[in-house]
């Protein structure tokens, strides 16, 4: 049975449709109304507000705190600066993708990781000979997420943080309403985004200031099925949906490299020893068999489709999540959609997929499989760059 | 004299710039002369207060064609949509009736005033639909052209024939219903209740001279079905930024394929050599020549201002002047420091949408009897938008933009239309007077306020007679009729010059497809 997070008495009260979901362990918000639109285009155009409480989250503290997360991720967090945020992922002695999220430096000794999964008893495996406490603090810290382009204005507003001066992954103590929060320009639509932390005895009134400012800003309260449409957007990956954690799977071919998951980006290879780092050199020598890339499906192909049967072109306004088979022109799978959604502002069918090398490569026309009145067909799909919506304001 | 340009487009409204995009995509070299300092036409925007960005004229956009989004990737070039969430009624008795996109919400909205037409809404919004993807064909595609022999015209006919056939006879029944009888006779069809059949009845007189009885309005009714937002026929959207972010999108699309494209660069006449078109003449004589010369203007400025009658014979200029025209509608733009706060319901989630002040048919014929006797109605219909609910860019924090399209204002009114300057502030009062009945201290909070009669459509934006169409949207003046029979295909009789904008098929409404069909129709048969 899922737990309320401590936003809950305000998410409740105005989540009308009660259309909720199990979101690790949580009751999350799929959409307040019988429809999530209003939600996923104040996301673009204002500013949507969700919370993210369930994400987990460890606080990593000690001496050696620097070099057990880089002895822990792919990225040398040696080099994180105080008061920045980095993403990045860790992976098993296999170089299998375990889980992504974020790390944060606090100071030279204390550090924040953000995860979807639970990671304790990993990062615990992993930490003899470092001097290092790691404490999870998932259950006492909340968390909301402010994204849109109002967002800055709305926090400006709401706390007293120097928000003009704090760029793309870094974060900030502020105060909002006499009590201290933690600021992190981070988030999951690839917009102009915030993340606000605090304990969870601040929560509600943390909600209360946020609505509060953001009145005339157009905030709106958002949840899941909003999010899902837009981080389709952004090209990023989910765990669970796009790759599955190496440490659930019973097969190989279910687990994933960083660099199948076009997360190799966030590797760091030529330093200290790492855990996964001699299996990563060598997928980084071999080049991956697969890689997870955009698609942009046909909009002509898929139209005649519905036409052939009298009808007009359906599209599904929610993001889906079950796999699809995705071919090559002369009909071989080369690989599969794990998630997709049609994009409002873009005006494009998009999906997120997993193809073989050298299909892989953008400009590649493939096919996807589509169901169309109860029919399997398939209509052609180009590899494209993610992300697929980049506003300059998401760095700005 | 080498022509530099392969094409000219008088005027950058919306469909000039269509047009010079898809033509520059062809590989033209195109050239675009913008009378105003801006560029958009009838959907544009601007900043007349500081931090408020009106969308001066048109306010939503449903025709705009989903297909010249993709082709010339609008979105790319800044075109946002978002969609309206609702059309609210206000009642003066204080009651109110608001329709949803959340079905349910509305059949319970519309059944407190009739539970049987509540049920027959979504059946009748099915079958609008169905006529709509029908419309769809005929306004994808050039005027199928009745009286040709050709047998590539005769295919079409027979095509299109086939599939009003498979409408089923209910519908094409329905089709024909739609041609001919008013907007009120067909909702009759359908609903009982008043307070449903007036707001829906409005979308049938909407930029015309005609009322919800006047035969005839139900196709205008269609027009306004047909627009398509994400697959869903009949939905509105506003335009992130005004309707002029949609001509700007359009705009940067066509630089990006080459075209050149010059504001406070009007044209005075067409320059006409051995009955061909040849190039334009700007007011200081200066000319500039192209192999081919579009008119982005109304007909009858296409013709009577750019060509001249002694260009032309006679049989085409009557059929020109009797091209109906006849602007009927206004617009007041104002700036409020507040969200409008509508007696009959509080809260602002009813403000997401349109709002339409059109409380019965009664009120709708009285405000067209006004006007038929040359005044503007004393409490005319409005539709109301307050885009900066949904869209904060264009208003300050806290500050809103309202909207509002009026009808009737007669272009000609009793006094004569060049009298409208004097009758501007009555006309503006008159509207906030209408709108206080609603929302009783609207007055207090407005900053700032535009009025525009059609006197000023005409003058500053070119609509002659004020018609926000390019010529009314009426049965005889659509398809192969538009605007005159024989000269529906984008084409004119003068040589080299062709017309692309809401006077010719398939009319007016942000819709682009006036402009991309002629430019497709010129690249297909040489023209350019
Ligand atoms: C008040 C109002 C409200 C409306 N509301 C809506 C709405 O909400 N939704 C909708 O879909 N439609 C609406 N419409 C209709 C829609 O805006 C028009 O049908 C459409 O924008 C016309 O586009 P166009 O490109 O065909 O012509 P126009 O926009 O009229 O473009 C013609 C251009 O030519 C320029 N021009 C004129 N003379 C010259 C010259 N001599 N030299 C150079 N340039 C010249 C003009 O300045 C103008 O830019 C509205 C119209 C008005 C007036």
């Amino acid at each position: 049975m899922p737990i309320p997070s401590p936003f809950h008495p305000r998410t409740f009260e105005l989540c009308t449709s009660l259309h909720f979901k199990d979101w690790a362990g949580y009751h999350a918000v799929c959409r307040y109304d019988t429809y999530h639109e209003r939600e996923y285009f104040a996301f673009r155009h204002a500013s949507g507000m969700i919370d993210v409480t369930p994400l987990f989250k460890y606080d990593i503290m000690g001496p050696d705190a620097e070099a057990f997360l880089s002895h822990v991720m792919v990225k040398n967090i040696a080099k994180l600066k105080h008061d920045q945020v980095t993403y990045c992922c860790w992976c098993d002695q296999r170089g299998k993708l375990i889980d992504e999220g974020t790390v944060w430096r606090f100071d030279d000794n204390t550090f924040r990781v953000t995860a979807a999964e639970p990671s304790l008893s990993w990062f615990d495996r992993n930490k003899r000979g470092y001097d290092v406490s790691i404490v999870d603090v998932t259950e006492q810290i909340a968390a909301v997420s402010l994204q849109g382009p109002t967002s800055r204005d709305i926090l400006k507003l709401a706390s007293d943080a120097d928000l003009d001066n704090l760029k793309f992954f870094r974060m900030t103590p502020a105060t909002i309403d006499g009590f201290d929060v933690v600021i992190t320009r981070t988030g999951y639509t690839g917009d102009l985004v915030y993340e606000i932390w605090t304990p969870n005895k601040h929560a509600c009134v943390l909600w209360d200031a946020l609505m509060d400012a953001g009145k005339t800003y157009g905030i709106e309260p958002a949840g899941l099925d909003a999010m899902d449409i837009t981080r389709v957007e952004a090209g990023f990956i989910m765990n669970g949906v796009d790759y599955y954690s190496a440490n659930h799977c019973l097969i190989e071919n279910r687990m994933s490299t960083p660099y199948e998951a076009a997360l190799g980006w966030t590797v760091n290879l030529k330093r200290e020893p790492f855990v996964g780092q001699e299996a990563l050199i060598r997928e980084k020598e071999q080049g991956p068999d697969r890689e997870f890339v955009g698609l942009v499906l046909d909009w002509d192909e898929y139209e005649a489709l519905q036409a052939a049967w009298g009808l007009p072109p359906e599209i599904c306004n929610e993001a889906w999540r079950d796999p699809r088979p995705i071919y090559t022109p002369d009909g071989r799978q080369v690989g599969y959609a794990t998630s997709g959604a049609w994009s409002p502002t873009l005006k494009q069918n998009l999906a997120l997929a997993t193809i073989n090398t050298p299909f892989s490569a953008i400009g590649t026309e493939l096919r996807i499989e589509v169901t169309v009145e109860y029919e399997r067909k398939t209509i052609k799909a180009m590899v494209s760059d993610k992300p697929f919506f980049d506003p300059p304001r998401k760095r700005s | 004299m080498a022509n530099t340009y392969d094409a000219i487009i008088i005027g950058g409204g919306h469909n000039g710039l269509v047009c010079a995009a898809y033509l520059a995509k062809a590989g033209r070299k195109v050239l675009v002369l913008e009378r105003r300092h801006v560029l958009g036409g009838a959907a544009v925007t601007e900043e007349l207060h500081p931090g408020f960005h009106f969308s001066v004229c048109s306010y939503v956009v449903s025709l705009f064609r989903p297909h010249i989004i993709r082709e010339l990737e609008l979105a790319k070039h800044g075109l946002e949509l978002i969609p309206l969430e609702s059309s609210f009624l206000p009642l003066p008795d204080g009651d109110s009736l608001c329709r949803w996109s959340d079905s349910h919400r509305t059949r319970r909205e519309i059944s407190r005033f009739s539970a049987k037409d509540a049920e027959i809404y979504p059946e009748f919004g099915l079958a609008m639909s169905k006529m709509a993807q029908f419309a769809k064909q005929i306004i994808d595609n050039p005027a199928p052209d009745p009286a040709s022999m050709k047998p590539s015209e005769l295919m079409r006919l027979l095509r299109l024939t086939k599939e009003f056939r498979g409408l089923g006879s209910d519908l094409m029944h329905m089709q024909m219903q739609l041609m001919t009888m008013s907007a009120l006779e067909f909702l009759d069809l359908w609903f009982e209740s008043e307070v449903l059949k007036a707001p829906m009845s409005v979308s049938g007189i909407i930029g015309t001279f005609l009322g919800v009885r006047s035969p005839g309005t139900a196709y205008v009714l269609l027009h306004h079905y047909m627009g398509e937002i994400d697959g869903a026929f009949r939905s509105w959207g506003f335009s992130k930024g005004g309707t002029g972010t949609i001509s700007l999108a359009i705009a940067n699309a066509a630089r990006a394929h080459g075209a050149e494209i010059r504001t406070e660069s009007p044209v005075d006449h067409v320059l006409i050599e051995h009955g061909q078109a040849v190039g334009v003449v700007m007011p200081n004589g200066d000319e500039i020549r192209a192999k081919t010369i579009v008119s982005g203007l109304d007909p009858n400025r296409t013709f009577l201002k750019m060509v001249g009658e002694s260009n032309l014979d006679d049989d085409f200029v009557t059929q020109i002047k009797r091209f109906k025209l006849r602007g009927s509608s206004g617009k007041v733009n104002l700036a409020v420091d507040r969200l409008p706060e509508f007696s009959c319901r509080s809260g602002s989630e009813h403000l997401r949408g349109d709002v339409a002040i059109c409380p019965g048919i009664d009120y709708l014929e009285k405000a067209y009897d006004e006007a038929k006797y040359g005044d503007f109605s004393r409490r005319p219909y409005i539709n109301m938008v307050v885009p900066s609910v949904v869209d904060p860019t264009v208003a300050p924090p806290g500050k809103h933009i309202i909207s509002c399209f009026v009808q009737y204002a007669p272009y000609n009114i009793k006094e004569g239309a060049e009298h409208w300057p004097e009758r501007r502030e009555a006309f503006g009062e008159t509207v906030i007077d209408t709108l206080e009945e609603y929302i009783p201290n609207l007055r207090e909070t407005i900053l700032f306020k535009q009025v525009l009669t059609p006197w000023d459509l005409e003058q500053e934006f070119g609509l002659t007679e004020g018609n926000i169409f390019h010529g009314e949207l009426s049965p005889e003046q659509l398809l192969f009729q538009r605007p005159t029979s024989g000269w529906a295909k984008y084409r004119t009789p003068v040589k080299n010059l062709w017309m692309c904008a809401s006077g010719t098929h398939p009319g007016g409404g942000i819709m682009g497809a006036p402009g991309e069909l002629a430019a497709k129709m010129m690249l297909k048969t040489g023209g350019v």
